[in-house]
């Protein structure tokens, strides 16, 4: 292979490339969801604090965007008291017909450099875009996306970067290829437990 | 799963031989009551007790322990076959390694017993290491097979405990600690931490209570809870990582404060000359080869030894592309506008310190000694990297992205600065309530 001088070209590239890969829809939902300021994880005290309460504006904007556009899709709510450990639910619609599924993760120690890794425990093993533990394997696009907005994005950007895309792109291949199925039409529900 | 056993822990590979004793006994007990009836046909006996000898050999050979070879106190250098450490003291007698049952002082933390982590802490383990500190929180699983070190047999065990069964049984002289644990949680790194402050095994040791971390995890969020950790401890810490298309790998040793840290700048990936475009990734989030890790955990377990043992140079950077057999080397100095607070404290360290490195370097010279037998060498680390002239920092920086060697490339961007913000920020107002968010966002969720 011919040696170029990858240093420049790559990093054009690369930022060329920020918001390739992402369909519109994403985009323009991203830019509306409110941004955050803290750069703080959960060892951080009293920054900490000061961060959750970013997220929860940034969570609360996010969902009520999602109600009034008639596109709500996730319930997401502090495990403990903390606001390191989150759990709720996600959903997709697939020919007409709801998939519900558990959605968990914690926030890493080095939040917000890395992102939190969204886990649905009852769809681990079922999938290969899954890491073990349930854990979603998101894009190529959402790491480099992630590190370039620290500690812009939270949460709910993590959601609708990773989750939305991640469930749009899995959820008809498993239906479709009956990993699972719609919980009212077996007798043994796969996605509920 | 939990395990349901009551008191000791039984394996898959226990329960068989207490299954197949038990069928033994069976076994037994019935051919004893066919020779205590009164065969019609008295020319059945010999036949009979023949068959008895026959199952009372094999029990015996299913009673019969494994072979464990017992703890050894002192490494001796005599040639013998029973002596496990007689061809690593050769090292010794021929000049590479000055002391090499030094090695029996150390403490090495690994973090994450996978492909690479297991095979570097069975090395480890054959080199006759002090103590090893294992890290993971996954099980064995039949994916695994095609990596080193785990057996089917040890499918479902924690690889922290399946580790500790497999590298107790090939050295007992090895002190082992397993911790199965998520260092990325607030919960698991505490325990992480602390555990690499524990000095127990070697209380007069400076610093913290492990000599090198080597971190072997295969995602970039536990990378970064390793380099959090090493930072705020000033702990040394060699990396490793083989790329998820499984050609290429690399190490790369971090000394807070003097090398750059993982979040110094993103981290490095080295190119294998496959267009990313063109990588088929659908179906699939990672491949893996045994060859790959192997050679990775190779390299990483030589640096190592290099680094404890004090004997060659340690590389500060060492890339691997398989598919053209290629080796970049570099070297990173720290990153003075580093997002990591611990480091830069690190860095401001470094930089007071150099006086007396300087009357260190300086005596070291006038001594004129080759011989650097006392001390613990990774105190003093100006011997293992050539890298970074002191003059240099005083400079700015020059580390970017234009001045990578060839074959090597930034996985990640730099996090832009805040004037490219996408949208208006939040407004934020310190006399907002937590409690009152946390409400909010409940009524809205169950609207
Ligand atoms: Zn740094």
């Amino acid at each position: 292979m011919k040696s170029e001088p990858r240093l420049g070209v790559a990093w054009v590239r690369s930022r060329e490339r920020e918001m390739e890969g992402w369909d519109p829809n994403t985009k323009s939902t991203l830019t509306q969801i409110p941004l955050l300021t803290t750069k703080a994880g959960p060892r951080d005290g009293a920054a900490w604090t000061q961060r959750l309460k970013e997220e929860y504006k940034s969570l609360i904007a996010y969902t009520q965007m999602n109600k009034s556009n008639d596109n709500d899709w996730f319930r997401i709510s502090a495990a403990n008291a903390e606001g390191t450990r989150w759990t709720g639910k996600c959903w997709y619609v697939y020919n007409l017909l709801k998939y519900e599924f558990d959605l968990q993760f914690d926030i890493p120690v080095t939040y917000p450099s890395t992102a939190p890794e969204l886990e649905l425990p009852q769809l681990d093993g079922k999938t290969q875009k899954m890491y073990r533990g349930g854990k979603i394997c998101l894009t190529v696009h959402f790491k480099p996306l992630w590190a370039k907005n620290c500690p812009r994005f939270g949460i709910a950007h993590a959601l609708c970067l990773g989750l939305a895309p991640w469930l749009a792109a899995e959820v008809p291949i498993l239906v479709d290829s009956g990993m699972i199925k719609h919980k009212d039409d077996a007798t043994t529900s796969t996605e509920s437990s | 799963m939990a395990c349901l056993c009551v008191g000791k822990c039984f394996n898959s590979v226990e329960w068989r031989e207490m299954e197949m004793e038990m069928e033994l006994q069976n076994l037994l007990s019935d051919l004893q009551s066919l020779t205590n009836l009164s065969l019609p046909d008295p020319s059945l006996h010999a036949p009979l007790r023949k068959i008895q000898s026959r199952v009372d050999h094999i029990a015996n050979l299913a009673k019969a322990e494994p072979v464990r070879r017992s703890k050894v106190k002192d490494m001796s250098a005599e040639v013998v076959d029973s002596n496990p450490y007689s061809r690593l003291m050769a090292l010794q007698r021929m000049g590479i390694v000055e002391n090499y049952e030094r090695i029996r002082e150390f403490s090495v933390a690994i973090v994450g017993i996978g492909g690479v982590g297991s095979v570097a802490a069975e090395m480890l383990t054959r080199c006759g290491i002090g103590r090893l500190l294992l890290y993971d929180y996954d099980k064995v699983e039949l994916a695994n097979m095609n990596r080193l070190f785990f057996r089917p047999d040890q499918v479902g065990m924690t690889k922290t405990d399946a580790a500790v069964q497999t590298l107790s049984d090939i050295n007992p002289d090895v002190v082992l600690e397993s911790y199965t644990l998520n260092i990325t949680t607030v919960d698991g790194f505490e325990t992480y931490m602390s555990s690499l402050k524990n000095k127990s095994f070697c209380p007069n040791k400076q610093g913290s209570g492990v000599d090198l971390v080597l971190s072997c995890v295969d995602n970039y969020e536990a990378r970064m809870a390793v380099n959090q950790a090493c930072n705020e401890l000033s702990q040394t810490w060699l990396e490793s990582g083989v790329s998820e298309d499984a050609v290429s790998g690399h190490i790369q040793l971090l000394i807070p404060g003097e090398t750059a840290c993982f979040a110094c700048a993103p981290p490095l990936v080295v190119a294998s000359g496959v267009d990313e475009r063109t990588l088929k990734r659908e179906g699939v989030c990672a491949a893996s080869l045994p060859t790959t890790m192997g050679v990775v955990a190779g390299l990483l377990v030589q640096n190592t030894l290099k680094f404890l043992l004090g004997f060659g140079q340690v590389s500060p950077y060492l890339g691997y592309n398989s598919l053209k057999d290629f080796f970049p080397t570099m070297q990173m100095k720290p990153n003075p506008q580093c997002s990591n607070v611990a480091c830069l404290k690190r860095q401001e360290e470094y930089i007071l310190a150099k006086p007396a490195r300087d009357a260190a370097a300086k005596a070291e010279m006038e001594a004129e000694a080759p011989s650097t037998e006392e001390g613990p060498l990774h105190q003093d680390n100006e011997w293992n990297i050539s890298v970074v002239d002191d003059c240099e920092l005083d400079g700015p920086d020059t580390r970017s992205s234009d001045v990578l060697p060839e074959g090597l490339t930034h996985e990640l961007p730099t996090a832009d600065e805040f004037k490219n913000a996408l949208t208006s920020e939040a407004p934020t107002n310190d006399n907002d309530d937590l409690e009152d968010l946390r409400r909010q966002l409940e009524a809205i969720n169950s609207a």
